[in-house]
């Protein structure tokens, strides 16, 4: 039996792309190997590692090359016809017949869940990396004067952000020495308990490192919601724009904005 | 026994805490400072953290113990230097750090601790002594 | 979940626990952790450590480094102790409680810091505890 499937490996590439034979005989060879060591259920056992790592190549390949995850899935399945095509030239038994065929069907369709979990898996890489790079580019905090540091804060904030947020502000303070910071919201959509939790949560680690946070950019609808929703913001100094929060700045620093004097009188 | 080292600034008291505070330490810490306020009648303490990595409650207590027990003999304090991640830690630990001042390094520690005692000067001047 | 390095430390005295955060450190460092996760899963550690030396009479420390895809690695760290055991855990997940002189944030401050948390504890038996950090927070 176990022989005749090694004769299988040749023969059930019925396609003509050199890539694919090589691809089905890098798969073959494997599943047969552990095949041939008794083990049909369970592709969790070492047995099959080798089949798991070949199976998870293919399918991240495929991926990359632009395969539907059902086509890659396909591919897998057209073992099944080989094997039983061969069953059915070797066993005359209707009943044995049976029992072997199921037993590669189960084998087969669970090699081919397995790759579908990869491209899932691949997938899901691709949107964790893709997620840390937006919140890497999306949080800048500019040195507006000497000790004012300003964020304009866009776009959702939720705990991985603020994270993000808190350490790119601390670490500038540290680095400018600042002692104000003003966070602009008018570009948050929402902001709810969570929200607002977290940034209260950033104007208190500011504040641990010896500097104050000014919130701008709080839009009617959002002091309506803070309200409503019971949220305390009474030790936190909010004003309506940045320009606004600025014009507090210099006045906490104790600097003065005025016009400088008509040139024609100097000359005078 | 290693002791924490406590310089003497002026008015303040300078602590530089460089090692882990255990246990012993801590106490005895906080044992050495209050007698060097009391024998200096130093009018600040400065705890300069920056060579601190973590801080958890129990460091967290005890800074506010210091706090709290300089307050008594008249002395304010600064704890200066936290660094970012430890700063992010504490808000998410949760740690009250309540009459634990805080500033961005040594100097600008100093600085507060100076604008502080210029208050009470004053304070004290309105009661009518003339500077 | 796969499990990458194990190793188990054991806790009897203040230099394990220096030990112990240089060990977590490394591990940190070797799967790349940011600097704020790995100060929030140390400070954890820390306060667990303190706890089982104050009131546990010492114990282990299992430290795991386990993956769960090839992007999400993460930090498993099981403290075991043999101590008196925690006849309320429910109490002493409350911030604010506590049987000492402490300020009763170690265990619900740990839980806030990473981002698994799970504690098993028997009066007269011990307590074990098991939190996980992965390296994205």
């Amino acid at each position: 039996m176990k022989q005749q499937l090694k004769d299988e490996g040749l023969r059930s590439d019925l396609m003509s792309n050199d890539n694919l034979r090589r691809e089905s005989e890098e798969l073959l060879k494997p599943i047969l190997e552990a095949i041939r060591k008794g083990n049909f259920t369970d592709i969790n056992a070492s047995e099959y590692d080798k089949v798991n790592e070949v199976l998870a190549g293919i399918s991240l390949s495929r991926a990359a090359n632009g395969f539907s995850p059902r086509e890659t899935a396909y591919f897998v399945l057209s073992l099944k016809e080989a094997f039983i095509a061969i069953l059915e030239k070797n066993i005359t038994d209707a009943k044995d017949l049976y029992t072997e065929v199921n037993k590669i069907n189960k084998l087969i369709d669970t090699l081919t869940l397995v790759t579908f979990e990869t491209f899932i898996k691949g997938r899901e890489e691709v949107i964790l990396r893709q997620t840390s790079e937006i919140s890497e580019i999306s949080t800048p905090v500019i040195q507006v004067w000497s000790g004012i540091l300003a964020l304009p804060i866009i776009g959702t904030l939720d705990s991985a952000r603020t994270q993000v947020v808190m350490e790119s502000l601390l670490l500038k303070i540290v680095e400018t020495e600042s002692t104000i910071a003003i966070l602009d919201i008018s570009g948050v959509p929402a902001v709810d308990s969570l929200v607002a939790q977290h940034l209260i949560k950033t104007v208190a680690a500011t504040r641990l490192m010896g500097a104050e946070c000014i919130i701008s950019g709080i839009r009617p609808e959002i002091a309506q919601t803070i309200v409503h929703l019971g949220i305390d913001l009474s030790n936190i100094n909010t004003k309506a724009s940045l320009a606004h929060a600025l014009r507090s700045a210099f006045s906490q620093l104790k600097l003065e904005v005025r016009k400088s004097a008509d040139f024609n009188k100097l000359s005078a | 026994m290693d002791k924490i080292p406590i310089l003497k600034m002026g008015h303040f008291l300078l602590v530089t805490v460089q090692v882990d505070l255990y246990d012993r330490l801590a106490l005895g810490l906080e044992s050495d400072l209050v007698n060097m306020i009391r024998k200096h009648s130093s009018r600040g303490v400065l705890i300069d953290i920056s060579a601190v990595n973590i801080v958890d409650s129990f460091m967290g207590r005890i800074l506010g113990n210091i706090a709290q027990m300089s307050k008594i003999l008249d002395a304010n304090t600064v704890v200066v230097g936290m660094q970012p991640a430890v700063a992010i830690t504490l808000i998410e630990l949760g740690l009250p750090m309540t009459g634990v001042h805080t500033a961005l390094n040594v100097e600008k520690g100093m600085e507060m601790l100076r604008e502080k005692l210029l208050l009470t000067e004053d304070l004290i001047s309105e009661d009518g002594d003339s500077y | 979940m796969i499990v990458i390095n194990q190793e188990t430390i054991s806790i009897k005295t203040d230099q394990d626990t220096v030990f112990l955060r240089n060990r977590v450190s490394e591990y940190a460092g070797k799967i790349k952790m940011g600097l704020v996760n790995q100060t929030k899963l140390l400070t954890a550690s820390s306060e667990l450590v303190r706890n089982m030396l104050r009131y546990g009479g010492g114990g282990t420390v299992l430290c795991e480094i386990v993956s769960q895809s090839v992007l999400q690695k993460g930090i498993r760290l099981t403290f075991n102790d043999k101590g008196p055991g925690i006849p309320n855990i429910e109490q002493a997940m409350k911030d604010g409680f506590s049987t000492g002189k402490s300020l009763g944030l170690g265990l619900p401050g740990a839980k806030r810091l990473v981002n698994l948390f799970e504690i098993r504890s028997q009066v007269g038996e011990g307590t074990s505890i098991t939190i996980l950090k992965w390296i994205n927070g």
